[in-house]
């Protein structure tokens, strides 16, 4: 399937967006997601199929003014 | 005490986390303010990163309460998502609110803001909104649900100090029961305390500490300005006169011509 994560052309097998972040390693503690514009509560996200094409934002805290 | 949303905070200084040389001499500086709020903001994790998660760690442990924002926003929708995100990433409902209208002044775009603002605040969220110095603007604002708002006075990170005190004296009077905070372009601890001195209930700033020689230094200084434009706003200003007035009594004074 292929994704938009972070605005980067992906391909993968994870089926949810709780399994891409897996596949991604990333550490799920720290995220805030987005799928198409819509936010994925973390709770939301093993329950979140994902779709050929999806746009996926994945966030972390930084340093902010 | 400062009072925003229902919640009381000690310190009128609220310091932005950003640009400091290192994770330590920004903690260094918060903790040398003795501030309570600090902004943080959010962005692309990189696959396989950890910095967004060392860096919340380092802001859990100084214990101070966090003001995400919406920095870099141009649209209402990117804004409104971005305060989504940064409530369920940050658990608070506070939101520092902005959304840029010009790319060279990062001059907000209150139109954007006006109905961001509103759409926010219809979904529970204490909106803190980046503005200008327009009285009109502060108004919608207000009818849009915000209970604060953040005008700047000259633009971000420009370190110019007040550049119109007499918009920021007529905001402070049509908004007499609204907390006032000073969020961009102050540079200099006596520029903080001259907006404290027209009576704002607090000042918000990054880089003017973030790019001091000494940091911490400096955020002490903002936070010692910040408490003296306070005291002498609440204490009551000579108003300036254009003649010269004698403070020594000239009664009883000796003759010897």
């Amino acid at each position: 399937m292929k994704l938009t994560v972070n605005g980067e052309a992906r391909q993968v097998t994870a089926a949810t967006l709780a399994a891409l972040l897996d596949e991604l390693d990333y550490a799920p503690d720290f995220l805030a997601t987005a799928r198409n514009g819509e936010v994925v509560p973390a709770a939301e996200r093993s329950g979140c199929t994902l779709k050929d094409g999806d746009r996926i934002e994945i966030l972390s805290p930084m340093q902010g003014g | 005490m400062l009072e925003v949303y229902g919640e009381q905070i000690s310190s009128r200084l609220l310091l932005g986390t950003a640009q400091y040389p290192s994770p330590a001499i920004m903690a260094d500086a918060v903790q040398a303010s003795g501030c309570e709020v600090v902004t943080v903001s959010l962005r692309r994790e990189m696959a396989g990163n950890r910095n967004g998660g060392q860096f919340w760690e380092l802001i859990r442990e100084l214990g101070v309460r966090v003001l995400p924002n919406t920095a870099g926003c141009h649209s209402v929708k990117e804004a409104v998502t971005t305060a989504q995100m940064a409530r369920e990433l940050f658990g608070t409902d506070w939101i520092k609110l902005e959304v840029i209208g010009h790319h060279d002044t990062l001059q907000p775009d209150v139109f954007g803001l006006v109905e961001a603002a509103r759409i926010l605040s219809d979904e529970g969220f204490k909106v803190f909104p980046y503005t200008t110095d327009d009285l009109v603007v502060g108004e919608r604002l207000l009818g849009a649900g915000c209970g604060v708002l953040m005008p700047w006075c000259a633009p971000i990170g420009s370190a110019r100090g007040p550049a119109n005190p007499e918009a920021l004296l007529a905001m402070r009077a049509e908004f007499s029961g609204v907390p006032l905070i000073v969020d961009a372009g102050l540079g200099r601890p006596s520029h903080a305390a001259m907006v404290m001195e027209l009576g704002f209930d607090a000042v918000l700033l990054n880089t003017a500490v973030a790019k001091a020689g000494d940091p911490a230094a400096m955020a002490e200084a903002f936070g010692e300005a910040v408490e003296a434009g306070r005291k002498a706003f609440l204490a009551g200003l000579l108003e300036p006169r254009d003649m010269a007035v004698p403070s020594t009594p000239v009664i009883g004074k000796a003759v010897f011509e």
